[in-house]
């Protein structure tokens, strides 16, 4: 077993030797280097066709069509892509927009970009397992809504939401739902026949495969229509310019391949790691699972050990690479906002470690972790007055603390 | 993030980590912090009849900074007299620890945490003896 073990598949993941292997056949003189635009010789064509199975490949991990899905530079660029581009499009229909407080930074920041522009954004409280009310999500849709975005997959706690009933609603009320899937291609199915979804954004780094692509799902049967955010020479029918980097889609392409084909015996197998680590955990005292456990994609865990700060956690834990909803591994002086908007009280925030499990995880690696935190959690607990406290019956929330 | 050498000592290795019967007359308790921040520091002098610090303990919820400014004090204030203690200040903390500017707060805690503790131990001597003080002497 090599040390550090690494525990954070959320984050990103390494490339299956099997992508990069179709990746370098799209680099060099004698390879697919081409520029797919190029129609007037073979090295043009061969890239084309090379994009042509990528798309195709992207494509049948969502069951949608080929035409449906614009090249992006990953999920950011696709969620930016996806709601300034309907917000500008459809800007005389309404400036109204719904989303949640526990999407990722890419859509909450494109919405207060959006804000400054004029338009209106309603920011949803999900419950406290993590999950939108659509009780919630209906009450807060108006006759100005023009756009609803939900990711599927919370990149913090893993909970999926409801996506196919998320996107029923919008499609009875004529309003265009998109979402964020870069932690759930790969994962949990997604069928685009099925689901009334009109926008999704995906990446190829969360599955196996490089850094610095990703894809728009557009739908064109009702069709959809956003407003270019890049100009130029007019690739992928307008909607995003600039030349194709063959090697990237490529490689995103072989990743969603493989991601279909193993999916199904590769998320039990992960699961079952995940649980392995879950019931090793939870024995210990104060320890809290953060987000819906049933509900909830199979390599994620995030939990939060009362008592014990997360970054001198992670400090002990340097023989795993995870990561902390605590202020102090960021810049920032706020511990994460997902945990806070799910309710969890400040402390316990500040006590979160996200564990997560991927493709190259094994069993040794998982009993590995559980002793380390099993450790490590004794041994700052040891050093926590707040856990002295808790054992001597004192209620914290009563105590009247000389604040920062 | 880097950590510096002497911050990862005295968090691997932390000083005089425990606690004194904070009701001891002679046990000056301060607290200082509070969970939702992230950090709580308790830092525990003992100081005998000439006034001089005898003893220093400690028990902090917090980041490696935080354990190891806390920890570095306690070694810093032991044999010194309370006014010595009070002149001890978060820069010379930072500066022993080489601490980032996100983490000077964790030095600046622990300046509060000694001087909210010579500040228990005061009072107590001004109640006279016999007196109890809470468990939960917060800051």
């Amino acid at each position: 077993m090599k040390l550090p073990i690494y525990l954070d598949y959320a984050a990103t993941t390494p490339v299956d030797p099997r992508v990069a292997d179709k990746m370098m056949q799209c680099l060099t003189l004698d390879g697919v280097f081409g520029n797919a635009a190029s129609r007037s010789h073979v090295f043009g064509w061969k890239a084309e066709d090379a994009i042509d199975v990528a798309r195709n490949q992207v494509a049948a991990l969502i069951n949608a069509d080929p035409k449906e899905i614009v090249w992006t530079s990953g999920a950011t660029e696709s969620d930016n892509l996806a709601i300034k581009g309907v917000a500008h499009f459809y800007k005389k229909n309404g400036r109204h927009i719904v989303t949640c407080k526990t999407e990722h930074k890419a859509v909450l920041d494109t919405c207060r970009q959006l804000e400054r522009e004029g338009y209106e954004v309603t920011y949803l409280d999900p419950e406290p397992n993590g999950l939108i009310d659509l009780k919630k999500l209906e009450a807060a849709l108006r006759s100005d809504t023009i756009l609803v975005s939900i990711m599927h997959v919370n990149n913090e706690i893993g909970v999926i939401q409801d996506v196919a009933a998320i996107g029923e609603l919008c499609r009875s009320r004529g309003i265009l739902f998109h979402s964020d899937a870069a932690q759930s291609a790969g994962k949990v199915e997604i069928d685009m026949e099925r689901m009334k979804i009109d926008l999704l954004s995906l990446s190829a780094h969360k599955i196996y495969g490089p850094k610095g692509i990703g894809a728009l799902y557009v739908r064109r049967k009702p069709r959809v229509r956003i407003e270019a955010q890049l100009h130029g020479g007019g690739h992928e029918r307008g909607m995003r310019s600039g030349t194709l980097p063959t090697h990237q889609i490529v490689g995103m392409g072989e990743a969603f391949r493989i991601a279909r084909e193993e999916m199904r015996e590769e998320g039990a197998k992960i699961q079952k790691l995940r649980n392995r680590l879950w019931n090793g955990l939870r024995e210990m005292e104060e320890v809290y699972l953060n987000g819906d456990l049933e509900r909830r994609i199979p390599g994620n865990l995030n939990v939060s050990f009362n008592y014990v700060e997360g970054e001198s956690l992670i400090m002990a834990l340097k023989s795993l690479a995870v990561s902390s909803g605590s202020a102090c591994t960021s810049s920032s002086l706020e511990p994460s906002y997902v945990l806070r908007a799910i309710g969890r009280p400040d402390e316990l925030a500040h006590s979160s470690i996200r564990f997560s499990i991927g493709r190259f995880t094994t069993e040794e690696e998982i009993d590995y972790t559980i002793k380390a935190v099993r450790d490590s959690i004794s041994r700052l607990r040891e050093l926590s007055p707040l856990w002295d406290m808790y054992k001597d019956g004192i209620d914290l929330a009563k105590v009247q603390w000389v604040a920062h | 993030m880097a950590y510096s050498e002497k911050v990862l000592d005295h968090y691997e290795n932390p000083r005089n980590v425990g606690s004194f019967n904070p009701h001891d007359t002679h046990v000056g308790t301060g607290m200082v912090g509070a969970p939702a921040c992230g950090d709580v520091m308790k830092l525990q002098i003992k100081v005998n009849d000439q006034g001089v610090i005898e003893e220093a303990k400690f028990k902090t919820y917090g980041c490696g900074s935080a354990i190891a400014s806390s920890s570095l004090l306690t070694e810093w204030v032991k044999g010194k007299t309370l006014e010595q203690a009070l002149e001890i200040k978060n820069t010379d903390i930072a500066a022993e620890l080489a601490l980032p500017p996100v983490k000077i707060h964790c030095s600046v805690l622990a300046e509060d945490a000694i001087r909210a503790a010579i500040k228990d131990y005061q009072s107590k001597m001004l109640q006279g003896a016999g007196t109890t003080k809470p468990d939960v002497a917060a800051g």
